[in-house]
């Protein structure tokens, strides 16, 4: 299990939870849960496009994820939030469906890109995705105290355009799907992102070491993930659904019971 | 004249009883989803119904796993999970996406794991694409009367349900103050919603089945503020998406790439999408009921 190529199944999916972990934190600080979906989600189409025209996929991936973030930023500014998010998702999603049925990709490879592969992640993923986690970080320490500032008291961000800071907001969720994708697909890196750190919430109001917690919980969710989906080849995706689910219910009960 | 109308629509059209099928089915489908779908905009649940199209996936894949037709699938898990966000409060508006976004999550892993099985332990060659972005050309017609039989199900309970869910979702507290029972209503609601979305799941696939609830419903409220009207236009728009892309998606079996065409669900929310943008353009004015 830890010898080979797993060795780096292993390091990149530590780095993919990590940074899942931290955005995630914000995620659900300013409520974003259905964009965090959305983006990921309709990035799908760029992975099967690439596939289609001979690209690399995380190529795909980075454009539609950003074009994805883009679009759901301004079609919000007018009309309602998750309407905008719901039509440009399906859009994507029907871009997908489209190239698809172009491509002669097999089933599997299909699924994979939906609900993950680790043991598909090569060697040449490896610097990509360890430059992709520093970009993350960078640009999450940029924006941690506007962003803070901004999810907890949302009009107190003065000099700092709300609409501008969405935007980046989104961009970093696009950067991170990039990421994550390959290794646990479309579907479930939304559950990365949003079990952990509701759980870590849970638990603690401060938010630094909510933060914390939030990608100690996200690490062991995807270890687990791995070393199960090693064991059955059940897909990975599927763990980490669970795991998840499964943290937040535990720390639901945690809360229920430290009140009463 | 001749000559422009086989442009238009390629010989076999009309006269194909796939295509008749999936006309009425897709047609009654749409009814229903862009009904439902009103309210779920009004509410401003998208999230839950693109949540329970998600899920279905789920549901769908179980179906082919067990031999049954994915329609039950579909349904049961659609319920189930209805319910879990019934349960968890889906219903406060705090937390609310959080809760969504769990049980999404949690459905999402369960899709994965059916549609692996499906893939490794059965013979399904083609199932989870089906299930995942529909095919609405190739529906068996066994599906037309268990279909008649949930669309008019769902819209006997949303007539039932009108006045009161009108009232729960335009103004809770009001509603609660003249003695509606509010949370029955909307977990009633939200099992109708389940159903829809069930629907839609079946002819559009399940991860794109939102397209058909909420787009034409978005749309229909930004060009009338009238509840009747709204519904009416909905389900126009809904029913005018869906031909229009079967129409196309049969077309193009002649454009390139050659051997094959494009799926039917590719125009339908494409459709959907320029409709509703369409809409933003003719009207700025904030729709019925605002947030």
């Amino acid at each position: 299990m830890f010898s080979g190529f797993m060795v780096n199944a292993w390091i990149v999916s530590t780095l993919v939870a990590f940074v899942g972990g931290a955005v995630g934190f914000f995620i659900v600080m300013r409520g974003s849960a259905f964009v965090a979906h959305a983006i990921p989600n309709g990035s799908f189409a760029g992975a099967a496009g690439a596939s289609l025209v001979g690209l690399s996929t995380l190529i795909g991936l980075g454009v539609f994820s950003l074009a994805g973030a883009l679009g759901i930023g301004l079609l919000t500014r007018r009309g309602r939030h998750d309407v905008a998010t719901a039509l440009s998702l399906v859009f994507m999603l029907g871009l997908g469906a489209l190239f698809l049925s172009f491509s002669v990709e097999y089933e599997p490879a299909v699924l994979s890109l939906l609900f993950g592969e680790v043991l598909g992640i090569s060697n040449n993923q490896l610097w990509p995705t360890i430059c992709l986690t520093i970009l993350c970080l960078l640009v999450l320490g940029l924006l941690w105290r506007p962003l803070l500032l901004d999810s907890v008291l949302p009009d107190s961000t003065r000099g700092i355009d709300p609409f501008k800071l969405e935007l980046a907001f989104l961009g970093l969720v696009a950067l991170t799907t990039t990421m994550t994708v390959p290794v646990v697909g479309t579907t479930l890196i939304f559950a990365l992102m949003i079990g952990p750190p509701a759980a870590a919430r849970a638990f603690t109001a401060r938010p630094g070491l909510a933060l914390a917690l939030s990608i100690t919980i996200a690490v062991a969710i995807v270890w687990g993930a791995i070393a199960f989906s090693y064991e059955t080849y059940w897909p990975i995706g599927f763990f980490v659904g669970a795991f998840s689910a499964c943290a937040y219910a535990i720390s639901r009960v945690a809360k229920a019971a430290r009140r009463t | 004249m001749h000559a422009v109308l086989h442009a238009i629509v390629e010989p076999g059209f009309f006269s194909s009883s796939n295509v008749q099928l999936a006309v009425v089915i897709g047609g009654l489908v749409a009814v229903v989803a862009s009904g439902v779908g009103v309210f779920t905009v009004v509410r401003g649940q998208s999230f839950a119904g693109e949540a329970l199209g998600d899920i279905g996936a789920a549901g769908g894949s179980s179906a082919y796993l067990i031999g049954i037709g994915p329609l039950w699938g579909f349904l049961g898990i659609n319920i189930a999970a209805a319910s879990a966000m019934e349960l968890i409060g889906i219903q406060r508006a705090r937390g609310r996406d959080l809760a969504t976004g769990i049980v999404l999550g949690l459905g999402f892993g369960l899709a994965a794991l059916f549609l692996y099985l499906g893939t490794t332990e059965s013979n399904t060659t083609g199932a989870p694409i089906q299930i995942l972005f529909g095919s609405l050309f190739l529906l068996p017609s066994s599906n037309l009367p268990l279909v008649v039989a949930f669309a008019a199900g769902t819209i006997a309970t949303l007539i039932t349900l009108y006045r009161p869910l009108m009232l729960v979702s335009v103004s809770p507290e009001l509603a609660a103050a003249r003695g509606v029972p509010v949370r029955l209503i909307s977990a009633a609601y939200l099992l109708a919603m389940a159903v829809a979305v069930a629907l839609s799941a079946l002819t559009i696939g399940a991860i794109l089945s939102t397209a058909l609830l909420i787009g034409p419903a978005a749309t229909a409220l930004r060009l009338t503020n009238r509840p009747h009207r709204a519904f009416l236009a909905a389900a126009g728009i809904g029913v005018g998406c869906t031909w229009l892309g079967l129409l196309l998606a049969w077309d193009s079996y002649y454009w390139p790439p050659p051997r094959n065409g494009w799926p039917v669900s590719f125009f339908v929310v494409t459709l959907v999408l320029v409709a509703y943008l369409a809409s933003g353009v003719r009207r700025r004015r904030p729709a019925v009921s605002g947030s």
